[in-house]
């Protein structure tokens, strides 16, 4: 019975190192691919090698990658702080103020998520034509122009609402009779307490808009403008790629996300899961 | 929450009508957005759909585009292409992660959090990234193949991006290998709301764990799957990122999707944005009809 019970353990652990080993192969390629030459890459070789160095001098004097992650920075960190702002208002309003009118538009809202980026694509393009002939700032081929259509998501907005159910409420009647108007119980009372569903949906919000591909590739044309999946897309689709090069250009843009998935992991998990509560 | 009493509500009267318009004034804003960026496009969509051509000289064509769809060999073959991946990958990698989720909930596991980090880390990738690393995985010469032909599972390379069978196998890898552990934290969650004592009491009664995990498991965790799968069918219908940089849609068109053809329609080829727009409808279409079958599935058996 003992032998049989260890049996299962020891099973049980190979069947899960296996597993994670599978998950992890693909980093640990990619980790040593840096250190090779573009051949070796593509011959599969799992040794570290000597062409660190010389991957990272390609990288930087080939490519346009800093000048991308300088643009994904602007566009994700940007993005991040103004749709969190813009969509905990909704989020709040709707589950502070609830009237029927209210509940109408915001399952109107909720559908919208339903709806596929791909059959948006071609109207918002056109939109954003029309856009940069009155205020070329926003329009085609500007940063501002890949933020604008997720100043406020359908997901946040949902995001916001679920978890303002928690929030409790007898703080705001406090606040008003200490003399806040409307807006202060928001700012000074409501964004301070919800501490933690502001950080949990500012990850995924940067998360998903570092990434983001298809939007920045439809509207952005100069390659000055280029945000960091741009480029390491063009980079892949080069006639003469350099794939040490390119694995490292790889490596450098994962950095910042894994960073932010390692030092705030709760806060991650919480943004995760915390629309089907 | 009660409703405050009425005459509270009289007397501060004027107080709660400002208070109802300052309500309004939070949801406006964010609406005006939705409204400009969602709902304003998809109408648009709908009248584009009806015009053919791109820019100024739109010619409006009725239907014309719908019937062409049916007509359109590379529509045909995006759809169905859209629907191998949907039809293979979402139960392959919902299964997964449901198993996943089963054993790294064991309580007397160690390293508990190393392996749920690693089966997640995928996650964290862009798309793009993970696509990239994928295709040189799986290149002819590349690792993958060595590997199987040092265990003497193939004798010759297999052409994973040359091949129309093998692209499509390989891009059904490459997005569980990104997705299963993203799922498998929402299963992780909702494991936590179930009372061990059932486990306990079934383990009494004589249940093995497999039939635990079809019997207790799977019913109990339904509405989480309902949701993941939804969540899954949406974005397996607008998967674009992977075949664009992993296979470029290709060999010929064995793994281009419905957005690709999209993209392809609107900014490749000569620009059809009201064929396009088209075509659009249809994954709009599709979303909507699988995910009331998935409702009425995932409520059925109640």
């Amino acid at each position: 019975m003992k032998n049989k019970l260890l049996m299962k353990k020891i099973l049980m652990y190979a069947f899960i190192i296996v597993t994670c080993a599978m998950f992890f192969f693909p980093f640990y390629f990619l980790i040593v691919s840096v250190t090779n030459a573009s051949i070796d890459v593509t011959r599969g070789q799992l040794l570290p090698g000597k062409q660190f160095f010389e991957n990272l001098k390609t990288v930087f004097d080939t490519t346009d990658i800093v000048n991308a992650i300088g643009n994904s920075s602007i566009v994700a960190i940007g993005q991040t702080f103004i749709a969190i702002f813009i969509s905990s208002l909704a989020g709040y309003g709707f589950e502070v103020h609830p009237t029927k009118g209210k509940e109408i538009v915001y399952t109107l809202i909720l559908g919208s998520m339903m709806i596929p980026f791909a059959a948006l694509m071609v109207p918002l393009f056109r939109l954003f034509g029309v856009i940069s002939g009155f205020a070329p700032g926003f329009g085609i081929d500007t940063l501002l122009g890949v933020m604008l259509p997720y100043f406020s998501t359908a997901f946040l907005i949902f995001f916001f609402r679920q978890n303002a159910k928690m929030f409790p409420k007898e703080l705001l009647e406090a606040g008003r009779i200490d003399g806040l108007s409307e807006i202060g119980l928001f700012t000074r009372v409501f964004m301070p307490t919800m501490k933690t569903t502001y950080a949990a949906a500012g990850i995924v919000t940067f998360m998903n808009s570092w990434n983001n591909y298809l939007w920045p590739l439809v509207i952005l044309q100069n390659p000055k403008n280029y945000t960091v999946p741009l480029v390491i897309s063009a980079l892949g689709s080069s006639y003469t790629p350099d794939y040490g090069a390119i694995m490292l250009a790889i490596l450098i843009t994962t950095i910042p996300t894994a960073l932010i998935f390692f030092l705030l992991q709760k806060y991650f998990v919480a943004g995760m899961i915390g629309s089907i509560k | 929450m009660t409703e405050q009493p009425t005459v509270k509500k009289k007397k501060a009267g004027k107080l709660e009508r400002k208070r109802k318009v300052m309500s309004w004034a939070f949801v406006i804003i964010p609406t005006f957005f939705i409204v400009v960026f969602y709902f304003y496009p998809m109408i648009q969509s709908l009248w584009l759909s009806l015009h053919s051509g791109a820019g100024i000289g739109l010619e409006f064509v009725g239907i014309d585009n719908y019937k062409r769809l049916f007509n359109d060999q590379a529509f045909i073959t995006a759809v169905k292409n859209t629907f191998i991946f949907f039809i293979f990958q979402i139960p392959i990698m919902i299964f997964l992660a449901l198993v996943f989720s089963v054993v790294l909930n064991n309580k007397s596991l160690k390293f508990k959090g190393l392996f749920r980090t690693l089966v997640f880390l995928p996650s964290i990738t862009s798309l793009v990234a993970y696509s990239l690393i994928f295709k040189y995985l799986f290149a002819n010469g590349g690792i993958v193949n060595q590997v199987l032909m040092f265990l003497n599972v193939i004798n010759d390379p297999i052409l994973w991006l040359g091949d129309p069978f093998w692209a499509k196998v390989l891009i059904v890898i490459a997005i569980t290998w990104r997705w299963t552990g993203y799922n498998m934290i929402f299963y992780l969650s909702a494991l936590q709301n179930v009372d061990p004592s059932i486990y306990e009491a079934s383990t009494i009664d004589g249940a093995s764990v497999i039939q635990q995990f079809f019997k207790i498991t799977i019913p109990m965790l339904r509405p989480v799957i309902l949701f993941t799968s939804i969540t899954s069918t949406i974005g397996t219908l607008q998967l674009f990122d992977e075949p664009m940089n992993l296979t470029s849609g290709g060999p010929g068109n064995a793994t281009t999707t419905i957005s690709q053809y999209i993209y392809n329609l609107s900014f490749e080829y000569t620009p059809n944005f009201g064929y396009a727009a088209a075509v659009s409808y249809s994954i709009v279409f599709f979303v909507i009809i699988l995910t009331v079958i998935q409702f009425r599935l995932g409520r059925e058996k109640k």
